[in-house]
């Protein structure tokens, strides 16, 4: 029953797991401090979100009278789902234990799971910022799911499964071949990360102006230790979304499991990845300017047409 | 089934022509739109180099550089001095909405990709789903034709058209001869001159670009 591969799959996934939820934060202060640097400022180094982590978690927390048992929940349920999502996800290796519990569909789920349930708890409270900002929320995001799912298919169409272990494995373990299809899926895919973790376009994840922000409002009424989990979430979200696109679009490196010596080159794959893909948003953010919160359907719309344009291009040209 | 690295390539360079084809369509801003048609003239440049050396055909080398130098750099920057000229910065108007015109788009490519799969099948040349994404592009650039309002746009419209054929032609043909490819670069530039001379007697006539002033006829009051 326990021979030795399911032990070092375990060990793997254990890995994984901690290197995600170790390395999250710091992805976040990546793209602040080369925001600050493309903006002319010194900025706060990429260990600031951990202290800022550490000064919440030190804080007593302040719910409102009226909160309900829905409230209270809601950041262990948004931080657990981002983090199973990350689980999923075949980050330094393929064909871990849990990369079998669910594919490219359900892992869309578990990112709708941890949304619904922020936007109700946002409505909890009753305020009308809260109820105003979930309302903004859905709108985006019903926006951006069908996108997100496009460019998954078109992925699944061309290995054959919908599975990311396969995914990763037809792409970065075969012959290589170049995917017009994919081309398009990437753009779409850019464009639903921004729009999904709330970056510039969009939303605006630095302000608190009442008129712009959609993702600030939710959860203006999050304090201390529920706040600083939820803030991690949105760090684990960008590092999981990220990581998805590594996977789709650039999974060379990903090592299988039980591949000890493969692995410090995958970490470091991923390191350079990710610091790549933070530089790559901070250049993006500083090039456009926040869009009218009724452009934002146009702008996921253009998203999702450049999936289906993907998938056609796929059924054109076979590739 | 599995085709040679170069032809990928240039599968690559057709589906980034229709994705710019697309980006034209959403664009709102004219100065942006003219970039966007300076990238295609650059993208199609480069496809037919490849096409040129995969299939070694020198005429195709001369006619890539032709493009190279008219539609990348004399094209783009005429169409510049125009909008600087005209002192029209300000963004595109459209008659129909951006998101409808994307999805008519989007039928375009279903409805040509449907029309160029048994042509593909006929033809054995080894860039045969090309033709489908160029009349795709060509169908586009129609549509961003039709449902422009501003003359200028409509002009960049017809380049990108024009672009599209000369994809066609090269991808599905190996090319035209050289000489009728001379032909129609001579034909694209002075279209693009006498365009200029026609913006300026639009405006001085109806004091605006819009074309929609035209349709009215001079005693139609009633």
């Amino acid at each position: 029953m326990r021979n030795p591969d399911q032990i070092l799959a375990i060990v793997f996934q254990l890995t994984q797991l901690l290197l995600v939820v170790l390395a999250a934060p710091m992805l976040t202060g990546w793209v602040n401090l080369c925001q600050a640097w493309l903006q002319n400022r010194t900025g706060a180094g990429v260990m600031q979100p951990y202290r800022a982590l550490n000064k919440l978690f030190h804080k007593d927390a302040v719910i409102a009278d009226n909160a309900s048992w829905l409230f209270r929940i809601t950041p262990y349920i948004v931080f657990g789902c981002m983090w199973l999502a990350a689980a999923i996800i075949p980050i330094i290796a393929v064909d871990l234990p849990f990369s079998r519990a669910a594919d490219v569909i359900a892992l869309v789920g578990v990112f709708a799971l941890a949304r619904m349930f922020i936007a109700l708890a946002a409505m909890d409270i009753g305020t009308s910022f809260g109820s105003m900002g979930a309302r903004r929320e859905m709108l985006v995001s019903f926006l951006a799911e069908p996108a997100l799912l496009m460019v998954l298919f078109t992925a699944s169409l061309i290995s054959q499964s919908t599975q990311l272990t396969h995914i990763v494995e037809t792409f970065a373990h075969h012959e290589f071949v170049l995917y017009p299809s994919l081309a398009f899926a990437s753009v779409a895919f850019v464009m639903v990360l921004l729009a999904e973790n709330a970056r510039i376009p969009v939303d605006n994840p630095s302000t608190h102006l009442e008129l712009t922000m959609i993702h600030e409002a939710m959860i203006l009424e999050y304090s201390a230790r529920h706040l600083a989990l939820i803030e991690w979430a949105a760090s684990l979200k960008l590092f999981a979304y990220i990581s998805i696109g590594i996977a789709l679009f650039l999974p060379h490196g990903i090592v299988g499991v039980g591949n000890w010596s493969g692995l410090p080159l995958a970490v470091g794959l991923l390191l350079a990845k990710m610091m790549l893909a933070g530089a790559g948003l901070a250049v993006l953010e500083a090039m456009m300017a926040k869009m009218r919160i009724f452009r934002a359907p146009e702008f996921l719309g253009t998203a999702f047409l450049l999936a289906v344009l993907g998938l056609l291009i796929h059924f054109l040209l076979g590739a | 089934m599995q085709i040679p690295l170069i032809l990928q390539f240039v599968n690559l360079l057709a589906s980034l022509l229709l994705l710019l084809v697309f980006a034209m369509l959403a664009q709102r801003r004219i100065l942006s739109l003219i970039n966007l048609f300076a990238w295609q003239g650059g993208i199609l440049a480069l496809s037919t180099f490849i096409v040129a050396y995969s299939t070694d055909q020198h005429h195709l080398y001369y006619s890539a550089g032709l493009t190279l130098v008219l539609k990348v750099l004399l094209l783009p920057w005429l169409l510049h001095r125009l909008v600087r000229k005209l002192k029209i910065r300000w963004e595109v108007e459209t008659l129909i909405n951006i998101p409808t015109t994307m999805l008519a788009g989007i039928a375009l490519v279903i409805f040509s990709f449907n029309l160029a799969a048994p042509i593909a099948e006929l033809a054995q040349g080894i860039t045969r789903g090309l033709i489908g994404i160029a009349l795709a592009c060509v169908l586009i650039s129609l549509l961003m034709m039709l449902t422009r309002r501003k003359a200028v746009t409509q002009v960049v419209a017809f380049l990108s058209l024009e672009n599209s054929l000369f994809f066609a032609a090269t991808s599905a043909t190996q090319g035209m001869p050289l000489i009728v490819e001379f032909g129609i670069a001579l034909d694209v530039l002075v279209a693009t001159f006498i365009f200029g001379i026609f913006f300026f007697q639009i405006r001085e006539t109806f004091d605006s670009l819009d074309i929609a002033h035209m349709e009215k006829l001079k005693d139609d009051n009633a």
